[in-house]
């Protein structure tokens, strides 16, 4: 697919890489959320919060295909989700390598790309470059021939970007990339996310914690708390009206002159004060 | 058969021997298989469970000697029923060493049962636990041409998808791999290795071949191919060795591989080690050490 650089993301112009309509997922017939609509277009960096067990990474693995929803209807690209959809490029929560692992980090990128690919030929290797310019664009050529079992979390988060983004997906699910990070590193992390989003157009999914570093980077919000969605842009969602009718009690959006929000009146993994 | 200083002399002394012949064949065998199946193994950090399925593999072995068949037949048999359990429990088996070591422990005693009901002499028994490559023969030496081939050809099918699943299997799974498939094939694979392995090493020793060569291996090379190929050079240098040197003692070939694979694991991780440390502190994170003075 021809990929543009030079147009700027605007997801009017170009609705629903990702669009549900009153979708439902859960486990074992109980549902985790329900009546979830949204649509999300090329470029757009979508910030995924609300609170431990909301159903956060519920939505990424019904995105997946890794689990059917439980009524209404998603779509990616005008399909149904399916399990190893090549547009999606995926970082796994909680997603850390053993420390005695001693693989050197080009190794796994190239897997990637080949990893799915049964038998075995020692001489083709198209997906070493791919697996460098992967590392290029995830800021890691550093970290080339490095072992995987050595690397620190903020290391380790640029080689499973640089994984995700080496088959050249469109849309990328990141599953809580920051947890582990401190400050400094996450907005590293952040800023790096966003250049990929600019650069190749792609459509990122964040879930995190922290609303506050996303802020300058965010085209869109996504709020799951109470088995219901709010999305919407940052304007739209961070308002004590929005908030409030989702978590169904009063919370209350205070903004700084800085842009930063803090939300009272819900537990502190949401709302959050710099 | 005594040793001289002529090397080359010894050798072909050793090679006079049909049953050295045998051995030397399939040790060498042996050692390929294990050397690539132990990467994956210890990658996995399925160690535990390889060892189980050897022990399953015992349970087979004594009731197959019982029952008149061969203890190779029992063997397989035992370790791959044992895989496929194991494989079946789940993609977390591999951690769950408690179910692990109880199974482990029922086997040990069903083999127990069926050698104290075996009338027979105990020597096979004692083949079993502890390995007797020099009772090897030519028929065995076949059959065990055709499981390396076989178990080579399957890892090298499933060598990526298996690779990428060791380091990243919540990746993988996203990315469409049957993990349930890849998993049972796997443990097919390192099921029929280790009842090969235990024709040399025995049950009790099988380590010294599945385990600690690829484990050796890790330190050598970072690349999974390189890697591959030290442990596989390190099974078969410690098994040839091993063979050598049994030849001209009267000790056993089991004791010698263990011996070997232990000091050379030992040797790299004290190097290894030693070079991490020193890279650390030319990174000028750490001053390099002072001398207080006596």
């Amino acid at each position: 697919m021809a990929r543009s650089t030079v147009e700027p993301a605007t997801a009017e112009a170009n609705p629903g890489v990702i669009s549900a309509e009153n979708l439902s997922a859960g486990y074992e017939g109980r549902s985790v959320w329900s009546g979830a609509n949204f649509s999300f277009g090329k470029g757009e960096f979508v910030g995924v919060l609300g609170p431990n067990g909301a159903g956060k990474t519920t939505l990424f693995r019904v995105i997946l295909g890794l689990q059917r929803p439980m009524a209404g209807s998603i779509q990616i690209f005008g399909a149904p989700p399916r399990r190893g959809n090549p547009h999606i490029g995926y970082v796994p929560q909680r997603h850390t390598i053993d420390t005695e692992t001693n693989v050197e980090c080009l190794e796994l990128v190239r897997l990637g790309l080949s990893g799915t690919q049964w038998g075995f030929d020692p001489f083709v290797h198209h997906d070493r470059d791919a697996a460098l310019s992967a590392l290029e664009a995830a800021d890691a050529t550093d970290l080339v021939h490095r072992r995987l079992g050595a690397l620190s979390g903020g290391e380790l988060q640029r080689i499973f970007l640089a994984e995700a983004l080496v088959s050249n997906p469109e849309v990328l699910l990141l599953d809580e990339p920051l947890s582990n990070l401190d400050i400094k590193r996450e907005t590293e992390l952040l800023h790096l996310v966003n250049n990929v989003v600019r650069s190749r157009d792609v459509t990122a999914l964040l879930i995190a914690h922290n609303i506050n570093p996303l802020l300058p980077h965010m085209n869109k919000v996504m709020y799951i708390a109470n088995g219901r969605m709010a999305t919407g842009t940052p304007q739209e969602v961070l308002t004590s009206e929005t908030l409030t009718q989702l978590y169904g009690i009063q919370v209350e959006v205070l903004k700084d002159p800085h842009g930063n929000v803090a939300i009272i009146g819900v537990e502190e993994h949401h709302g959050d004060i710099p | 058969m005594s040793f001289s200083l002529n090397i080359l002399m010894d050798l072909q002394d050793m090679w006079r021997y049909s049953f050295m012949q045998n051995a030397i064949e399939a040790g060498t065998l042996t050692a390929i298989v294990s050397g690539v199946t132990g990467y994956f193994v210890v990658l996995r950090k399925s160690a535990f469970t390889a060892h189980a399925f050897s022990e399953i593999g015992f349970a087979g072995a004594a009731w197959a000697v019982l029952s008149g068949i061969s203890p190779l037949a029992g063997l397989l048999i035992g370790s791959n029923l044992g895989g496929l359990g194991i494989a079946l429990l789940g993609r977390r088996a591999v951690n769950r060493d408690t179910q692990i070591g109880i199974v482990l422990a029922f086997s040990l005693g069903l083999g127990l049962l069926f050698i104290s009901l075996y009338s027979g002499y105990a020597t096979q028994t004692y083949s079993i636990l502890f390995g007797e490559i020099l009772g090897v023969s030519h028929d065995q030496v076949m059959e065990t041409v055709a499981a390396s081939a076989g178990i080579l050809v399957g890892t090298g099918v499933i060598f990526r998808p298996l690779l990428f699943s060791s380091l990243d299997e919540d990746v993988a799974e996203a990315k469409g791999m049957p993990m349930l498939a890849l998993g049972i094939a796997f443990m097919t694979i390192v099921a029929c290795a280790v009842s090969f392995a235990v024709e040399v090493t025995g049950v009790l020793l099988v380590f010294s071949l599945m385990v600690t060569p690829g484990a050796t291996a890790q330190y050598l090379a970072s690349k999974p191919s390189r890697a591959i190929a030290a442990s596989v050079i390190i099974a078969l240098v410690a098994t040839w060795l091993g063979l050598f040197l049994s030849f001209y003692t009267p000790y056993p070939v089991s004791f010698f591989i263990t011996t070997e694979v232990f000091v050379f694991y030992v040797l790299v991780r004290l190097v290894y080690t030693r070079f991490r440390w020193e890279k650390i502190s030319q990174g000028s994170l750490l001053r390099p050490p002072v001398d207080r003075g006596g």
